[in-house]
């Protein structure tokens, strides 16, 4: 193993651990936010919200590698069509059906 | 840094297996379609899991249900297996001792497993107080959903027993590695699901 495949490997080796570092903070933020218990319902459940969101970040960035490079916009695009997509379909039947259950209490 | 260029996300082989590294551009691309077509999958679940969210058609809630301990502890095991799947792929691209790699992905099968085990001593539990699919929308939609995903980690888990095989007895041909990092993505993209059920399933219900 050369000079270059070494700092390559301490590199990608410390990606994971950053990654696997901040995961196990947020979601270490998340859990106590709910263990704590004396905080508003809306509070906590923003606090979840956001630390997923930060999370899944995360994951795809330090441990599957998607990030801005060239090389990886493909990639990036087919995942942020996806969530276009998703987005749509899982916000509107949220939207629908809370709507129509609204209406019908 | 190599001079090979980066050709798709997750480890790329590199200058470590030249030959490996240019057949894996399209097979992970293409394996990126199949995750994302999952995704679709879980995302409708868990829209049905939000809609049903209080039909609990007078039955218990995920308040009274879920166990904040049992689901932190999935949770913990789930995220060292995706850290343990990341060595095993820094193994297998440095050409470590096979051994070592076999080691990892043996630690990623066993944290899997203990995944599955806490899963379904909380399913049997919950069937056991009377809280099984049958019992209201709320529960049909939170076994369907959270249940798909163990039914991926299962099948994510049998690919790991099939990667250390092959493994074993073809070596580390190309062929063997490139499935090894798809499995990657794999493993990663299920520890991915599990932050939104632990997030919108279980804490939301808990907080």
């Amino acid at each position: 193993m050369d000079a270059s495949e070494r700092a390559e490997k301490s590199s990608e080796l410390r990606s994971y651990l950053i990654g696997f570092g901040l995961a196990v903070l947020l979601t270490a933020i998340a859990f106590g936010a709910v263990l704590v218990g004396e905080w508003p319902r809306a509070t906590v459940r923003w606090i979840i919200a956001g630390t997923a969101v930060v999370q899944v970040i995360v994951h795809f960035r330090f441990f599957l590698h998607i990030d801005l490079s060239k090389s990886k916009s493909d990639d990036l695009q087919l995942i942020l069509f996806s969530f276009l997509i998703l987005a749509m379909m899982v916000g509107g039947t949220i939207w629908i059906l809370a709507n129509l259950q609204a209406r019908m209490m | 840094m190599s001079e090979f260029s980066l050709k798709h996300p997750g480890i790329n082989l590199g200058a470590n297996d030249p030959e490996a590294h240019e057949a894996a551009e399209e097979v992970v691309f293409g394996f990126w379609v199949f995750l994302m077509s999952d995704l679709i999958l879980f995302s409708l679940l868990f829209a049905t899991f939000v809609t049903m969210i209080d039909a609990t058609a007078g039955g218990p809630g995920g308040k009274e249900l879920f166990d904040p301990r049992s689901v932190a502890a999935e949770t913990g095991v789930l995220l060292a297996s995706s850290f343990t799947f990341g060595m095993a792929s820094i193994a297998m691209k440095y050409r470590s001792n096979r051994g070592v790699l076999l080691l990892w992905l043996a630690v990623t099968l066993l944290l899997g497993l203990t995944f599955l085990g806490l899963e379904l001593h909380d399913f049997i539990s919950m069937i056991g107080k009377g809280a099984g699919p049958d019992r209201s929308g709320f529960l049909s939609a939170f076994f369907a959903l959270v249940g798909m995903h163990g039914l991926h980690v299962t099948a994510g888990s049998i690919w790991i027993v099939v990667m250390m095989v092959q493994t074993l007895v073809f070596g580390l041909s190309a062929d063997v590695k490139i499935r090894i990092l798809r499995l990657g993505l794999f493993w990663h993209f299920l520890d991915i699901i599990w932050v939104g059920i632990f997030s919108v399933v279980y804490l939301r219900a808990l907080a």
